[in-house]
């Protein structure tokens, strides 16, 4: 513990709710070529927290193992999504449907406008957000990287706020970072969570060198050629960009700025 | 109705005795009958009726 106190390299865990993260990285469960798949990616990101969707019972289907037997509750925190959800509606229904599952009120609310962009509906994700508070759930928002909406869904007591780096699934990384830092500098009483668009390491990193709470992401782990492998580089980025951002980089300069003595030079090498 | 299909079951059959005839794991399902969630606590006592709307879910992968 004294060990620990002294460590230069801390962090402070991310508070979700009742759930205290140690790990920032916050991973999906979708699009894995198994459940085995799935549990291993897990193990090697690190991740505390999962995210899963509800869906209807396949009563077709041969009975064969669920992937709740593959995620272990005493390890991950389980986060229930709203994937899918157009109105919201549907998404407090959902949301009513996980918690009854789970027994736990943590949520990733999406209220999404469109199949082809699954871009967050601004509206119905304010009505959503104020209905499930006010039943009483903790609700992590995916939306846009407007500033202003993030600010309003802080006000309306959002756990977190999680726009999007670029639209779900993409790849495209975090495109708007100044929009990102904007959010940073006015949501004050919620972490802020990148959500969604991450297909490299570099860009968990960037969103944490930014000075992001969290990322969540899950295709770019889960449709990698090498997912295991990927679940490595996340987590280490992750690791490698919120260090970043605690330790606090140089400022950027244009000239060169030695890093060895100027002083003490032998004769005849110093420029005047 | 359940889950989007017609489905046939015994007049006044309680939630939880469709889940077992179904061969469900009780735990890994939530229910909901026309819109409105089931509790785990009203299962035995909530019965079906005629032209009622079931859904029942289980968590799958999800981002």
């Amino acid at each position: 513990m004294e060990d620990n106190l002294n460590d230069p390299t801390q962090d402070a865990p991310l508070i979700l709710g009742e759930h205290t993260l140690n790990s920032r990285l916050l991973v999906g469960t979708g699009k894995y070529a198994s459940f085995e798949e799935t549990s291993a990616a897990l193990d090697i990101s690190g991740t505390d927290c999962v995210t899963v969707a509800v869906r209807r019972v396949n009563l077709d289907a041969t009975k064969g193992p669920s992937l709740l037997e593959h995620i272990d509750r005493e390890r991950y925190v389980i986060l229930p999504n709203t994937a899918g959800c157009f109105d919201a509606e549907s998404a407090v229904r959902t949301c009513v449907l996980s918690r009854d599952l789970l027994g736990t009120k943590l949520v990733k609310l999406e209220v999404l406008g469109d199949k082809t962009t699954l871009l967050p509906d601004p509206v119905g994700t304010l009505e959503a957000t104020e209905e499930l508070v006010s039943q009483g759930f903790d609700v992590m928002v995916y939306c846009s990287d407007d500033p202003r909406m993030c600010v309003r869904l802080a006000e309306l007591g959002a756990t977190a706020v999680m726009p999007a780096g670029s639209p779900i699934g993409s790849g495209q990384g975090i495109l708007n970072p100044n929009a990102i830092r904007i959010i940073l500098e006015l949501v004050e009483t919620c972490p802020v969570i990148v959500d969604a668009g991450v297909g490299k390491a570099s860009d968990v990193c960037s969103a944490f060198e930014l000075g992001v709470e969290g990322v969540l992401l899950n295709s770019a782990i889960a449709l990698a050629k090498e997912p295991l492998r990927m679940a490595a580089a996340m987590r280490d980025a992750a690791s490698a960009g919120r260090q970043t951002y605690l330790a606090g980089p140089i400022p950027k300069r244009l000239y060169a700025n030695a890093s060895s003595p100027t002083e003490g030079m032998i004769a005849g090498t110093s420029i005047a | 109705m359940l889950n989007g299909s017609p489905k046939e079951v015994a007049e006044g059959i309680a939630v939880e005795e469709l889940i077992e005839t179904l061969e469900l794991s009780a735990e890994q399902v939530a229910v909901e009958v026309n819109g409105g969630l089931v509790a785990r606590a009203e299962r035995a006592t909530c019965q079906l009726k005629e032209n009622d709307v079931v859904e029942l879910v289980t968590l799958v992968g999800g981002g």
